[in-house]
């Protein structure tokens, strides 16, 4: 079935909030056919703007001109050669915003003249593949998610829905996720696309900075952020600006947080639950309810694998990573993740392929990662042990930035004789808790 | 990991702050004031830099904005960001 790029109606309505002014539709339309017209012939493109409106230009380009726009987790030197190895002449569209990348390049730019297109929303075919996003498997090769137009834009009309934002005419959004990643790309611009609503081009970052981004839009006006942002806007802003709905996602939130949060900005704080595989799979206002709900026709089912999402805007049945209690056949209850899944700040990996990429390190013999225990709200580090004789920590490092996403560098990272390994050659995550504890104390007296 | 050039006292004492928050496990000496802090150098992202600004807002009362300066010159080292500061410090 053929769906719009966007919901927007009225020619001058607005989609976007630039540094250069509001975007309306008419002239995002003419930007998207215009850039459309500049893309090379190529079966994909690797969109890593910074300017969410660009991204979104870009989007709508590849989606008229059925190219499928890749979105890896990271740009890491090894992710960039496999997604070559596997997408020959594959081309990154940038801008001035985003970062470095070792690709050839096309920036996106905006010169559309709505005269010479009439209004009218493109259809694209639901079953067009839109976006592959890309998670890092237990073996280290980055595992695609294929997310046709049709699952992308339900995504943003079920968003919508699940929100209750269905009867507002405008929404202004400001996100400080980056359109790459799930959570941002749905909540970001496909609901703003699919919702007749509107983004901010901008991500801004201190709490200074998205205090004065949200200062400017128009109401209603709602924030898209994490529990790491959540945390510092609660800690420094005493007044931030009243705002109509707040969103987090990427870990729950604390039950504190939520409430600090909810008074300071005077609106209510729902959450959203999903994975790169599934998509957002479900919502809460925890203040409200610890449980969480289901959007649209999605269903859970459980197994002895685990737990299963489908239905909605979910492709195909998809094994989830946490461990799920169900409530009821719209309700559930969220206890944490899987032992061997790692999930920093919103990037997903795990412990098996973290191992296998520091132990692939020159002159590391041998090596392992551990998971700390959580704490409310802060974003918890990995620390590593590792033995290699005639190597600094620097050197591993070094190494590792090469392989791994920034977010799972080791802090601390241990230089040791040897690891705790037991008889069958394992690591009990007991005794590297305990090895941890050890070097800790050695450290504080020296 | 260099520790050629000593540390002032100001910046001994933003370096403490930054190793409680990150828990880096370090000393103050060991933090080489003249080297980047992000990416390369103590390897800090995007997280910790939040973190950071959050201590300097609390301690004093320096809010780090994106637009008004060059923060990759205020992170640049542990030197220019501490001038930052100093220069901004409200308590």
């Amino acid at each position: 079935m053929p769906l719009p790029l966007f919901a927007h109606a009225s020619p001058d309505a607005p989609v976007a909030f630039t540094r250069d002014g509001i975007v309306n539709a008419h002239q995002f339309l003419a930007d998207v056919h215009s850039f459309a017209d500049r893309l090379p012939d190529a079966p994909h493109v690797l969109n890593a703007c910074g300017d969410r409106y660009l991204f979104a230009v870009g989007l709508g380009a590849a989606l008229l001109r059925g190219q499928r726009t890749l979105l890896p987790a990271n740009h890491t030197p090894a992710t960039l050669e496999r997604l070559t190895q596997t997408h020959p002449g594959l081309q990154a569209l940038t801008d001035t915003l985003a970062p470095d990348i070792d690709l050839p390049s096309l920036a996106v730019t905006r010169d559309g003249d709505p005269h010479d297109v009439p209004f009218a929303a493109p259809v694209i075919p639901g079953d067009r593949i839109a976006a592959v996003l890309f998670t890092s498997g237990s073996t280290g090769d980055p595992v695609p998610t294929v997310k046709s137009w049709s699952l992308l834009a339900a995504s943003g009309r079920n968003e919508v829905a699940a929100l209750e934002l269905n009867d507002l005419p405008t929404l202004a959004i400001l996100g400080t996720v980056p359109p790459q990643h799930s959570y941002g790309l749905e909540s970001t611009v496909l609901m703003a696309l699919q919702g007749g609503f509107a983004f901010d081009a901008g991500r801004p970052f201190f709490p200074a900075d998205i205090c004065s981004a949200l200062a400017v839009l128009p109401r209603p006006r709602m924030l898209v952020t994490t529990p790491v942002h959540l945390r510092a806007l609660c800690a420094s802003e005493d007044h931030p600006p009243e705002v109509d709905l707040l969103l987090s996602a990427t870990a729950p939130l604390s039950l504190e947080l939520a409430a600090d949060a909810e008074q300071r900005f005077g609106a209510p704080l729902k959450e959203i639950y999903g994975c790169s595989e599934a998509g957002q799979l479900a919502t809460r206002q925890l203040l409200a309810s610890a449980q969480w709900r289901l959007m649209g026709d999605i269903r859970l089912r459980q197994d002895e694998r685990g737990t299963w999402a489908s239905g909605g805007h979910v492709p195909g049945d998809v094994l989830l990573a946490d461990v799920i209690e169900l409530v009821d056949r719209e309700r559930f209850i969220l206890h944490g993740r899987t032992a061997d899944l790692i999930n920093i700040a919103g990037k997903r990996t795990s412990l098996a392929h973290l191992d296998l990429q520091l132990n692939a390190v020159p002159g590391v013999r041998d090596g392992a990662f551990l998971m700390p225990d959580d704490e409310d709200d802060r974003v918890v580090r990995l620390t590593a042990f590792v033995v290699a004789p005639g190597r600094t920590a620097r050197d591993i490092q070094d190494g590792l930035q090469q392989r791994i996403d920034a977010a799972f560098l080791p802090r601390p990272l241990h230089l040791v004789d040897s690891l705790p390994r037991n008889t069958t050659g394992k690591i009990p995550r007991e005794a590297l808790l305990a090895l941890a504890a050890r070097l800790r104390k050695h450290r504080n007296t020296p | 990991m260099s520790t050629a050039t000593a540390l002032t006292d100001h910046e001994t004492k933003l370096a403490a702050l930054i190793i409680e928050a990150l828990n880096l496990e370090m000393a103050p000496q060991e933090i080489d004031p003249g080297a980047p802090l992000y990416r390369e150098g103590l390897g800090l992202d995007s997280i910790d830099i939040l973190e950071i600004a959050l201590v300097i807002s609390k301690t004093y009362g320096v809010q780090l904005k994106a637009d008004d300066t060059d923060n990759v010159r205020i992170f640049g080292s542990l030197r220019s960001l501490n001038d930052h500061v100093q220069q901004h410090r409200a308590k």
